[in-house]
C-alpha cells in the first residue's frame, strides 16, 4: 500500500533582501496511513516551512516553491488549484493544531461560533465544494446544524472539555491555554480527516498538562487511525507521541526511523549530537560545536559538514544518497556512526 | 448586566466632566477683552444706560457668582438668553440641532461606509495601485483645510458646473417638520422632488466634512487588519480551510475595527468642530453657523450654550463608542 503523504525531492525559497534563502533542499518524506510521525529539528530547521507547504499555506511571496511533488491518496497537492485545495484539502483531508494554544482561537467571536464555522464548511456531511453564493451569504441549512452540532459535543467530551454545552457560549479568554489545546484539538478532529499537521503544539504549555494532552491526541489519533505529523524541537515529546521520527537538520532531511530504533540505533551523526545535548541528569549540556549554517550561502552537498566530526571531501560536494542499513531506517551521510546507543 | 453598571457609571461621570468644560469656557469667555454689554447695547448707549445694562445682565458682579448662577440655571435647563436674538438660547440651540445633525450623520455614515471596505481592501492589496491611489486621497483628506476644499467644491460645481446648489439647506418651503431631518421629512410628506431637493443641498457640505474623516477610517481599518492578519488564529482559520471571504469580511474585520471605532468616538468631534467652519462655508443653517456668528457678536450666552451642548454629545459619543467596544471585543467587559 503506497504512503498516505509522501513528499519527494521538495525545494522551497525564501526571497529576503540579501537573497535567496533556501529553507527546504529537496527535502523527502512519507506518512504511512495511521502513522504517527514526528518532525525534529532545530528552530529555522525548515520544520514549520515543510508543515506550512503541506498545508498550502505558505505566503508567495516571499516563499517560492521550486520543484518537487507533496502527493496526498495520489492527488499532487502542488498542482491543485487554490481553490480546490481551500474546498476539499484543508479543514476536511488535512486538518491542522496550531502552535500557540492561546492565541490560536479568535478572541472576539465566541468559541462556539467558531467551531460551528468550522463544521459548515467542513463537515464530514457537507459538500466539498463552495456554492455559488459569497461566503459571508452562505446558508447553514438547519437539519445538518442540528447533527454537526451533536457531533461538536462528542468532540468536545472525547477531548475532556467538561459542559460543552456551556463550553461553546464561551470566548476563548476564559479557557485554560490546556482547555484552548483541547478545544484546537477537537477542531482538528472533528472533520474527520486523513491527517493532523500538528506544529509544535504544546511548546506553550507547561510539562504536565503537556504530557495529558500528548497521550490523549495519541490516544484519539490511534482509535480513528488518522495519521499525524508533528513537528517539534524536543525529542522527549516526540518520544511519547511518534511512531517514528524525521530528523531535519537546516532545510534538509538527515535520518529517519522508528522510534525504538531512533533511540537505540541513531547513526547520523548530527542525529547523535542531538541526543547527546539533551540535557544530562546533573543539569550539564553537551552543545553541538559551531553554528547553524546560513540559509541564503548554505554549504554545499550535506550541510552538516561544516560541523560534522566525519565529514569527508566527498560530503561538500554531493549529498549523500538515501541508504537503508535495515528496513524503515533510512539515512543520508557517507560516513556514519557506528550504531551503537549515544553517550 | 455588566453593560447596564457600566453606562450609568460613565453617565455619573459625564457630570463632573461638563463642570469642568462650563469652569473652561466660562473662564475663557469672561477674560477675552471684548465687552458683550457694550456691544449689547449699540453704538449710540451712553455710559449711563451701559452701566444700568452691566447691571441687568449682572456682568458686575464677580466672576464665580456668576459662574454659580449660570450653573444655578443650567440644571433648570436654562441656557440664558441670547443677547443677540433675545431669544432663548435653548430654543436657538434645539431649532439648529437637526440641520447640523443631519450634516454630521450623513457625513459620519458615507465615511464609515466608504472607509471601512476602502482601508480593507488597501490592506489586502497592499502596495497595488489601489492602495497607493487610496494612501494619496487619505493623506490629502488629512492635509487639505476643509474650508478651502469646500470652496473649491463649490467653484467647480455649483459656480463652474452649476449641477449642485451653492449653499443653503432647502429651495422654497421646507416640508412640514417631523423629525427636523430635511432628507426624512420630505420623504415623510411623500415629496420626491422636496427629497431631491434636500440631497443636492447636502451633497457638497457633507462631502466637504467627510472628506478627513473618510480618510482616518480608511488609514486606521488598513493598519487594523494589516495586524489582524498575521494573527496565530488567522492562520488558523486559514489553515483549516475557511472560505478567504468569510475569514476577511467576519474573523478579520471584527478584530480590525476594535481601532476603527475608538477613533469614530474622536472624529465625532473633530467633525463638529469642522461643522463649525463648513456650515459658514455653505450657509447651512446649523449649531457651527449660529455659533461663529456668536463669537463674532460676542454673544457670550450663546457660545457657553454651544459649547455645553457640543461637550454633552461628545461624551455621549464617546460613551455609546467604548459600549460598542465591549460588544465587539468581550475581553473588554472583564476589565
Amino acid at each position: 500500500m503506497p504512503p498516505l503523504l509522501s513528499v519527494a525531492g521538495l525545494r522551497v525559497g525564501f526571497d529576503t533582501d540579501a537573497g535567496r534563502a533556501q529553507v527546504l533542499d529537496g527535502v523527502n518524506l512519507e506518512i504511512g496511513r495511521g502513522e504517527v510521525v514526528g518532525l525534529v529539528g532545530e528552530s529555522g530547521c525548515g520544520k514549520t516551512t515543510l508543515a506550512r507547504s503541506i498545508l498550502g499555506i505558505l505566503p508567495r511571496p516571499p516563499a517560492v516553491i521550486e520543484s518537487g511533488r507533496i502527493d496526498l491518496d495520489g492527488t499532487d497537492l502542488l498542482t491543485l488549484p487554490a481553490r480546490a485545495m481551500n474546498d476539499a484539502i484543508r479543514g476536511r483531508r488535512i486538518t491542522y493544531i496550531p502552535q500557540d494554544p492561546l492565541g490560536s482561537l479568535n478572541p472576539v467571536f465566541r468559541v462556539g461560533t467558531q467551531i460551528m464555522e468550522l463544521m459548515k464548511w467542513k463537515s464530514p456531511d457537507g459538500k466539498a465544494r463552495r456554492g455559488r453564493w459569497p461566503g459571508l451569504f452562505t446558508p447553514y441549512p438547519h437539519k445538518r446544524r442540528r447533527a454537526d452540532r451533536a457531533r461538536v459535543l462528542e468532540a468536545l467530551r472525547a477531548v475532556q472539555i467538561p459542559d460543552p454545552e456551556a463550553a461553546l457560549r464561551k470566548y476563548p479568554h476564559q479557557f485554560s491555554g490546556g482547555q484552548r489545546q483541547r478545544l484546537v484539538i477537537a477542531m482538528a478532529l472533528l472533520t474527520e480527516p486523513r491527517l493532523i499537521i500538528a506544529d509544535e503544539p504544546t511548546t506553550a504549555l507547561d510539562v504536565t498538562i503537556q504530557a495529558q494532552i500528548l497521550a490523549l491526541l495519541r490516544r484519539l489519533v490511534k482509535e480513528r487511525g488518522i495519521s499525524v505529523l508533528f513537528t517539534t524541537h524536543d525529542l522527549g515529546t516526540a518520544y511519547e507521541l511518534c511512531d517514528r521520527i524525521v530528523v531535519m537538520y537546516a532545510g534538509q532531511e538527515v535520518e529517519s526511523a522508528p522510534i525504538d530504533r531512533f533511540f537505540a540505533h541513531p547513526a547520523h551523526p548530527y542525529t547523535r549530537r542531538l541526543l547527546e545535548s539533551l540535557p544530562r541528569p546533573d543539569g550539564s549540556v553537551r552543545e553541538i560545536p559551531g553554528e547553524i549554517p546560513g540559509l541564503v550561502h548554505p554549504p554545499g552537498g550535506c550541510r552538516f559538514h561544516p560541523r560534522c566530526p566525519n565529514a569527508g571531501s566527498e560530503c561538500g560536494e554531493h549529498r549523500p544518497p538515501v541508504d537503508m542499513p535495515e528496513a524503515g531506517h533510512a539515512l543520508r551521510c557517507y560516513h556514519p556512526d557506528p550504531m551503537e546507543p549515544p553517550r | 448586566m455588566y453593560l447596564l453598571t457600566f453606562i450609568v457609571k460613565r453617565l455619573l461621570w459625564l457630570v463632573p466632566s461638563v463642570f469642568g468644560i462650563i469652569v473652561i469656557t466660562f473662564v475663557i469667555s469672561h477674560v477675552i477683552p471684548a465687552d458683550p454689554v457694550r456691544l449689547a447695547a449699540g453704538d449710540t448707549a451712553t455710559p449711563e444706560q451701559v452701566a444700568a445694562l452691566r447691571e441687568e445682565l449682572g456682568f458686575d458682579r464677580p466672576l464665580v457668582v456668576q459662574l454659580w448662577y449660570y450653573v444655578q440655571n443650567l440644571v433648570q435647563g436654562d441656557l440664558g438668553e441670547s443677547l443677540f436674538t433675545g431669544r432663548p438660547v435653548v430654543e436657538d440651540l434645539l431649532g439648529r440641532l437637526p440641520a447640523t445633525i443631519e450634516l454630521t450623520l450623513v457625513a459620519m455614515i458615507f465615511s464609515i461606509v466608504v472607509g471601512i471596505p476602502l482601508g480593507v481592501v488597501s490592506a489586502l492589496r497592499r502596495n497595488s495601485l489601489l492602495d497607493h491611489v487610496v494612501r494619496i486621497v487619505t493623506v490629502s483628506g488629512l492635509a487639505i483645510a476643509s474650508f478651502w476644499l469646500g470652496i473649491m467644491l463649490q467653484l467647480a460645481f455649483a459656480m463652474h458646473f452649476d449641477w449642485l446648489p451653492l449653499g443653503g439647506r432647502f429651495d422654497g418651503f421646507p416640508p412640514p417638520t417631523v423629525t427636523g431631518f430635511l432628507l426624512i421629512d420630505t420623504l415623510i410628506d411623500g415629496d420626491w422632488e422636496g427629497f431631491g431637493n434636500a440631497f443636492s443641498h447636502l451633497l457638497l457640505p457633507a462631502l466637504t466634512l467627510a472628506f478627513p474623516a473618510l480618510a482616518t477610517i480608511v488609514r486606521f481599518t488598513r493598519a487594523g487588519v494589516l495586524d489582524v492578519i498575521q494573527s496565530p488564529y488567522v492562520l488558523h482559520e486559514r489553515a483549516m480551510g475557511f472560505p478567504p471571504s468569510v475569514i476577511v469580511w467576519k474573523y478579520v474585520l471584527r478584530n480590525a475595527l476594535v481601532a476603527t471605532v475608538t477613533q469614530i468616538g474622536l472624529l465625532f468631534g473633530i467633525l463638529l468642530a469642522g461643522a463649525v467652519v463648513i456650515e459658514a462655508v455653505f450657509d447651512w443653517p446649523g449649531l457651527g453657523y449660529y455659533a461663529v456668528n456668536s463669537i463674532v457678536m460676542s454673544d457670550y450666552n450663546a457660545v457657553l450654550g454651544f459649547t455645553v451642548w457640543a461637550g454633552v454629545i461628545y461624551m455621549l459619543v464617546n460613551l455609546a463608542v467604548d459600549v460598542v467596544l465591549v460588544l465587539i471585543d468581550p475581553r473588554r467587559s472583564a476589565a
